[in-house]
C-alpha cells in the first residue's frame, strides 16, 4: 500500500524532552527519516518518520510516553523551483486538507518526499492514486 | 422501582406542612436552649437575638452558629439542656487534637435516632426477616450502636459483628445468611476483594442484597465498584455524632443524593467564608439544627462538610430534600479574584470531560492567576494538535461556567502529578500578599 506511518508524541514543554526521545531511538537503532515539532506553549507534539515505525511506537509506549501511530501519505517532489508548490497544488485540487507535514529526503539524496497527514487517510489515498505523482511506500 | 415507606405521612408530607412543622419545632428548641443552656443564652445575647425573634424559618439566620469549639466550652456537661439523670447515653467523636467531643442523649433522643434509621432501612427495601451484619465499631463511636438500635426497632435480625477479622466477617455472612451489611466503604472494598479471592461466588454462596456504607466520604466510582464486585446495591449514608450519628441523610432506591430528614433537622447550606446562605444548588457547608433533640440540642451546627441541594423533587415521592454525597471539607476552600472556590467543583467538572485523566492540580500564582494542570488520558491522544487544543478550550470554558473565574489550563502527560492518596495536595498557593 502507498502508506507511510508517523509517530506522534505528546510532550510537556520541559527541557531535555527531545533529548530523551532521540536517545531512545538512537539506542534502539531506529533511524529518523524526518521530523517536525509543533509547539502549543505549555505542550507540543513531536512527529517522526522512522525506518521502523511499529518498533518505535512500542518503544515509546513501553517508556511511558503518550504516543500515537498514524498513517500518512508521501508524494515525491521534484528538485527544482516550484517543486513543493506543484505537489501542494495537486493535493488541494483534490480537496484534501493537509493536517500536518514534514519532509523526507531519501538516502540517495536524489529524491525528496512531502509527507503529510490527512483527516481521512483511505479517502485521500483513493483521490491521489494514479495521478502521475509518485506516492511513497514505506509500510 | 419499588418504593417502601416506614412513616409515609411524615416522609411524603408536603413541603409547606413540613416547613410549618419545622418552624414550630425550631421555636421550641431555641427557647429550650435559651432557658436551659447558659452558653447558648450568652451566645444569643451577644448576637442580640431572643427566642421570640424567631417568627419564620428565614429568621434562623439571626441565630449564632455553633462550632466545634462551642462543644468544649463548659466541657463536658455544659451544653446539656436536661438534668444529668435524664441522660442515658454518651457518644464521643474523635477530635483531631486533644479531648473528644462529648455528645449526650436522653432515652427519647436514642429512640428518635433509631426511628430515623428504621425509616432509612425501609426506604432501601430492608424489612423484618432481613439479617443485618453491623460491622462498624461498637463503643464510643455512634456508627454501630445507632444502626443497631434502629435495625432492632424495625425488627431486623442484627449480627453485632463489629469491624475487622475479615475471615470471621465472611464466615458470619455465610453461616447466618446475611442479607445486608453496614460498614465503612474502604473496609467494604477490602472484604469484597477477600470474598472474591477466596473463590466465593457472591451470588451463589452468599445472600447479600445491599450494603450501607458511610462514616467516610467515597466516590460514585467506589460505590459502583463494590456493587459490581458483590452484585448488590450500595447505599450511601451520612451522619455525624453531633447530630446523633448515622441516619441524618440516607439514599433512597434511586441513589441520587441523600434525603435529609427535615422533620428532625433544619438544613442550611452556607458559604463557609461569609456564613451567608448559598444559592440553591451551589456547593457550600452543611449547617444543621437538631429539631427533636432534648438532651443536647445544637443550633446551626457547622459540620464543615461540603455538599449541595438537589433542586428537583425525588422520584421516590419523599418531600425531604436531598443533598449530594459529601464532597469534601469546608477548610479546602480557596479564594481567587474574590470568588470562593472548592477543589471539588473543579474536580467534578474535570471528571465530566472526555480526554482527562484522574489527576489534576490547582496552582495559584501572583496577581490571582489560577492554573489548572490536567493530565490527559493516554487513549485520547491521536497525534492531532487540534484535538488537544479543543480539549483545552473545553476545559477552560466548562470551568469558567462552573466557578466564574477563567483559569489557565495546562495539559500534562499522565503520571506527571503526584498520585492521589486520599488527601492528595490539590491546591498549591504560590501567591504572596
Amino acid at each position: 500500500m502507498y502508506k507511510v506511518e508517523i509517530i506522534s508524541i505528546f510532550v510537556e514543554n520541559k527541557p531535555g524532552k527531545l533529548e530523551k526521545i532521540t536517545k531512545l531511538l538512537a539506542e534502539a537503532y531506529i533511524n529518523i527519516l524526518g521530523f517536525s515539532i509543533t509547539d502549543a506553549r505549555d505542550f507540543g507534539i513531536i512527529k517522526f518518520l522512522v525506518d521502523k515505525p511499529k518498533e518505535a511506537y512500542e518503544l515509546f509506549k513501553k517508556n511511558g510516553f503518550v504516543v500515537a501511530l498514524n498513517p500518512a501519505l508521501g508524494i515525491e517532489m521534484k528538485d527544482k523551483p516550484g517543486g513543493l508548490y506543484e505537489v501542494v497544488k495537486f493535493i488541494s485540487s483534490k480537496g484534501i486538507n493537509i493536517e500536518n507535514a514534514l519532509v523526507y529526503v531519501a538516502e540517495s539524496r536524489e529524491k525528496a518526499y512531502f509527507i503529510f497527514e490527512v483527516e481521512n487517510f483511505e479517502e485521500a489515498l483513493k483521490k491521489l492514486k494514479d495521478n502521475g505523482f509518485e506516492l511513497l511506500k514505506l509500510v | 422501582m419499588e418504593v417502601n415507606f416506614w412513616d409515609p405521612k411524615i416522609e411524603t408530607m408536603p413541603q409547606q406542612d413540613l416547613k410549618a412543622l419545622q418552624l414550630e419545632k425550631l421555636k421550641k428548641v431555641v427557647t429550650l436552649v435559651y432557658e436551659r443552656v447558659p452558653h447558648y443564652r450568652k451566645k444569643f445575647e451577644e448576637a442580640k437575638v431572643k427566642p421570640e425573634d424567631i417568627k419564620s424559618l428565614e429568621d434562623v439566620v439571626r441565630l449564632p452558629f455553633t462550632t466545634k469549639d462551642d462543644l468544649f466550652v463548659d466541657y463536658p456537661y455544659g451544653l446539656l439542656a436536661v438534668p444529668l439523670e435524664e441522660v442515658v447515653r454518651l457518644h464521643t467523636s474523635s477530635g483531631t487534637t486533644g479531648k473528644p467531643k462529648a455528645l449526650f442523649f436522653t432515652k427519647k433522643d436514642v429512640d428518635a435516632q433509631a426511628e430515623l434509621i428504621a425509616r432509612n432501612l425501609v426506604m432501601t427495601g430492608t424489612t423484618r426477616g432481613d439479617v443485618l451484619q453491623n460491622s462498624m465499631t461498637y463503643g464510643l463511636f455512634t456508627g454501630a450502636l445507632v444502626m443497631h438500635y434502629g435495625a432492632e426497632k424495625l425488627g431486623v435480625l442484627v449480627i453485632p459483628a463489629g469491624p475487622g477479622n475479615t475471615e470471621r466477617q465472611i464466615e458470619l455472612m455465610k453461616t447466618f445468611g446475611t442479607t445486608c451489611f453496614h460498614m465503612t466503604p474502604s473496609y467494604a472494598l477490602y472484604v469484597a476483594s477477600v470474598i472474591l479471592n477466596k473463590g466465593l461466588d457472591p451470588k451463589r454462596d452468599l445472600r447479600i442484597k445491599r450494603a450501607y456504607l458511610g462514616a467516610e466520604p467515597y466516590s460514585e466510582e467506589t460505590r459502583k465498584k463494590i456493587e459490581e464486585l458483590l452484585g448488590i446495591d450500595v447505599y450511601n449514608c451520612y451522619g455525624l455524632s453531633e447530630m446523633g450519628g448515622p441516619g441524618v441523610g440516607f439514599e433512597c432506591v434511586y441513589k441520587e443524593g441523600l434525603h435529609i430528614w427535615e422533620d428532625a433537622f433544619l438544613v442550611e447550606i452556607i458559604n463557609p467564608e461569609t456564613g451567608e446562605p448559598v444559592k440553591e444548588g451551589e456547593i457550600g457547608e452543611l449547617v444543621l439544627t437538631s429539631l427533636n433533640r432534648e438532651g443536647m440540642p445544637l443550633i446551626r451546627y457547622r459540620t464543615r462538610d461540603l455538599t449541595f441541594f438537589f433542586t428537583e423533587p425525588c422520584a421516590c415521592g419523599r418531600t425531604h430534600r436531598r443533598i449530594s454525597r459529601i464532597l469534601g471539607r469546608a477548610d479546602d476552600m480557596f479564594i481567587v479574584r474574590g470568588v470562593n472556590i472548592f477543589p471539588q467543583q473543579i474536580e467534578s467538572v474535570l471528571m465530566g470531560i472526555k480526554g482527562v485523566a484522574e489527576n489534576y492540580q490547582i496552582v495559584l500564582e501572583n496577581y490571582d492567576e489560577m492554573i489548572v494542570r490536567v493530565e490527559i488520558d493516554r487513549e485520547f491522544f491521536d497525534g492531532r494538535i487540534e484535538r488537544l487544543l479543543k480539549l483545552k478550550e473545553e476545559i477552560v470554558e466548562k470551568l469558567r461556567e462552573a466557578i466564574l473565574v477563567k483559569p489557565k489550563v495546562e495539559l500534562l502527560e499522565p503520571g506527571t502529578l503526584p498520585v492521589s492518596e486520599g488527601k492528595a495536595k490539590r491546591v498549591i498557593d504560590k501567591r504572596t500578599l
